[in-house]
């Protein structure tokens, strides 16, 4: 690979992963939370950028609004730490994350190394005036099935795992 | 394909790859629940990236675009479900962390 | 019409779940009975009115390039005989009414979802039929909420995302190559040389269904997520899903799509070695039930990846055989190990014994399903691993036959151990013989098992010789 050139793509790519990063460094649970709503929100208007609408909005309204609801409603059902808790864990995290920056560095010089030949890609096909709606709706048509079955068995699990048991067994 | 849209493409895939050793790593050193499912997201967001950057150089951006729509919905389930057994063994033991619950060894 | 094995179920569901619940509580397990028994005897007879007959009117407004071959029927007909078992065992083993139905609800998606994966010639529905049967698995394992099954369903759900992960990324790449998530045109984009990223993008896809058929070293959720689910659960893991999620899925799209080299079959023979050496000798060491049989399967899990790595088509026939054989016999001990964890409430070997006088119809049955595991002629099991290791032995793979002949001893002998400490022996416990559901499975897995050693040549030439077609595509 050879060094990106600098343009608007390239500058929300970094930002991405600054965000990734401060996802996975941060000290609270809910600033994590941010982090990745952060990073959501970058790759959905990296998405509206690379000709994919649809799945912007989707990424935008389902990853960066409802996943993050649901952590934040996680984060705050359970516990949170008291401050003598948060500083012996945050001396803990410093020496297990401490290396992520490093690892990143050492990743993005190697990746620079690495050449990878222009063999592989196919020649852009012929669906590339075609509508996702047409696709989805037309070819993918066993997707959506799926998509139905996945979120039955999904309700069926929120009820399982929310429902309180009357008398205590465990 | 020309060589533009490959440059583009080994461009995003650079970025793309560094995002993936963010959550593979958070995934492999936390012991938290919650973090980890945030290094699962973290990981997931990546390869949606990638699909729509694939479709985007070959000119399949319909194709693509369904499979992360699909993509995103079964993440969703996923992750609705992860958040659920976290805060059912936070209820059980007080605390998030995967280190206490070893008790199924032996 | 083979949709309609997808269709029919999921009007049903959605049907049992409407208003009126409490007509479709005592309907849910008779409906599902009758759609896993359909399911065997669509699959036994595999009539060509039913599988090859395109509806018109279903056909234009339900597109789906279903491709249903010989390999298919094996697998579908395994999934409804587990399926069965795993229902029987429910409606002896849970006595909330309430509680039942939510499970018989997730069977059937869980079963959906298998047939799904086993029918479709996409590699992205593959992966939404993958997921199907992965969310129905981890509610299921997770179902009674105790903090073992919690702790079985979160392990279970994190390397299934991980896999799940590397296999998304594969397919990336691999319409990046092909333009395309058809099965034929990945193959034909595939097979062109000298593309490191795709090399790159089937190691991953591997990996991940590795990861997701618990083949050593990625197995550390095994024996935790079998011993900690439901003993209906349990059947049905480790009955099928893991076998269609990971084994099913790799023999499909290591024939169809990617081509078995000589990288990829000397790893599947290194990876199959270890895996029946590793879970074998883990095997011996355990004194809980359930978890000795979760480390047996890895064990046998082994045997298939082994006999599938020798290419011929001796050795994949010996694999799918063994595939569909340890189904039944891991089936059949796992309804065992549920009969009687329902009499005893414990799975620790140590504080059982003499249960053999007290329940004759388990006991029997699991000398059966025991006898089958460690390879023992007349019955179903000798015959497969025989397959595989004269395929191995052929192949010129001398030294992991010899491995898997030892290998066989070590089994025969920690199953040994597991009769004698439960079954044999005395004890006055004063305990009765289990539900009429249970005895019912197990009899109908154990007959299976005895049907099918004695009449092998006629199995081989209606089941096993078509096979023939996957490898010479």
């Amino acid at each position: 690979m050879t060094i990106p050139h600098i343009s608007i793509d390239t500058i929300l790519l970094f930002t991405m992963v600054a965000a990734a990063l401060w996802t996975v460094m941060g000290r609270s649970l809910l600033k994590a939370t941010i982090g990745l709503a952060i990073t959501s929100a970058i790759i959905s208007i990296l998405m509206f950028r690379l000709n994919s609408p649809l799945a912007a909005v989707f990424e935008l309204s389902v990853c960066t609004g409802l996943i993050t609801v649901v952590f934040v409603s996680t984060i705050s059902l359970t516990k949170p730490l008291t401050h003598k808790e948060i500083v012996e864990l945050s001396k803990e995290r410093h020496k297990r994350f401490g290396y992520l920056p490093i690892i990143i560095i050492v990743t993005a010089i190697v990746l620079t190394l690495i050449k990878i030949r222009n063999n592989v890609a196919v020649a852009p096909g012929a669906d590339i005036t075609a509508d996702v709606r047409q696709v989805m709706w037309n070819i993918r048509h066993l997707d959506m099935f799926g998509q139905i079955l996945i979120i039955i068995a999904g309700a069926l699990g929120v009820v399982i795992l929310f429902e309180e048991r009357k008398r205590d067994e465990w | 394909m020309s060589g533009e849209s490959w440059q583009s493409f080994l461009t995003f895939g650079f970025f793309i790859v560094l995002t993936f050793v963010c959550g593979a790593y958070c995934l492999l050193v936390t012991r938290n629940m919650i973090r980890a499912i945030i290094g699962l997201e973290l990981l997931i967001k990546a390869v949606t990236l990638l699909i729509i950057v694939v479709g985007h150089v070959t000119g399949r951006v319909a194709l693509t675009q369904a499979l992360v729509i699909t993509i995103i919905v079964i993440e969703v389930v996923v992750t609705v479900i992860a958040g659920g057994i976290a805060l059912r063994v936070f209820r059980h033991n007080n605390s998030l962390y995967i280190g206490d619950l070893n008790k199924l060894k032996g | 019409m083979p949709s309609l094995l997808i269709l029919v179920p999921l009007i049903g569901l959605v049907a049992l779940n409407l208003p009126n619940k409490d007509i479709m509580r005592k309907l849910a397990f008779w409906f599902a009975l009758g759609l896993f028994i359909t399911q065997i005897l669509l699959a036994i007879q595999h009539h060509p009115v039913f599988w090859n007959y395109q509806l018109e009117k279903m056909d234009s407004f339900f597109r789906v390039n279903f491709s249903v071959d010989h390999l298919s029927f094996i697998m579908l007909l395994c999934i409804g005989i587990v399926s069965t078992a795993s229902l029987l065992v429910a409606r002896h083993t849970i006595h909330d009414e309430k509680e039942r139905f939510k499970l018989i609800n997730l069977l059937i998606i869980a079963s959906i979802g298998m047939s799904g994966t086993v029918m479709t010639s996409d590699i992205f529905s593959m992966y939404i039929f993958l997921e199907i049967t992965a969310i129905a698995s981890f509610i299921l394992i997770a179902f009674e909420k105790n903090i073992y099954a919690l702790e079985g369903a979160f392990k279970y759900l994190m390397l299934s995302a991980t896999a799940t992960i590397m296999i998304l990324t594969s397919i990336a790449i691999l319409i990046l190559a092909a333009g395309s998530t058809s099965f034929s045109d990945i193959s034909q984009a595939v097979r062109s040389p000298g593309n490191n990223i795709v090399v790159v993008a089937i190691g991953l896809f591997l990996c991940g269904l590795m990861i997701k058929g618990g083949v050593v070293p990625f197995h550390a959720w095994v024996p935790d997520a079998y011993s900690a689910a439901p003993a209906s659960v349990s059947v049905l893991l480790a009955g099928i899903v893991t076998k269609v999620a990971g084994i099913y899925t790799l023999i499909r799209t290591i024939t169809a799509i990617f081509g078995l080299d000589g990288a990829t079959r000397s790893a599947l023979l290194m990876l199959g070695a270890i895996s029946i050496l590793v879970g074998a000798f883990a095997a011996l060491g355990q004194k809980n039930m359930k978890r000795m049989l979760a480390y047996s399967s890895i064990s046998q899990i082994g045997y298939i990846i082994i006999g599938f790595g020798t290419g011929t088509f001796l050795g994949i026939a010996g694999a799918v055989f063994h595939l569909f054989n340890h189904s039944m016999f891991k089936a059949l001990l796992f309804v065992n190990a549920s009969a009687v964890e329902s009499r005893l409430g414990t799975m620790d070997m140590d504080k059982m014994g003499g249960l053999s006088a007290k329940m004759p119809v388990t006991g029997a049955t699991s000398v059966i399903g025991m006898l089958s595991a460690a390879g023992i002629p007349p019955l179903s099991g000798f015959w497969s691993k025989l397959m595989i290791i004269v395929a191995l032995w052929r192949s010129g793979d001398h030294a992991y036959s010899i491995i898997a002949i030892l290998a066989g001893v070590v089994t025969l002998a920690y199953l040994l151990i597991m009769q004698r400490k439960a079954f044999f022996g005395k004890d006055n416990e004063s305990v009765s013989e289990a539900g009429l559901g249970i005895k019912t499975a197990s009899v109908m897995l154990a007959g299976v098992l005895v049907g099918i050693g004695i009449s092998f040549p006629f199995i081989f030439n209606r089941f096993l010789a078509p096979l023939r077609e996957i490898i010479h595509r």
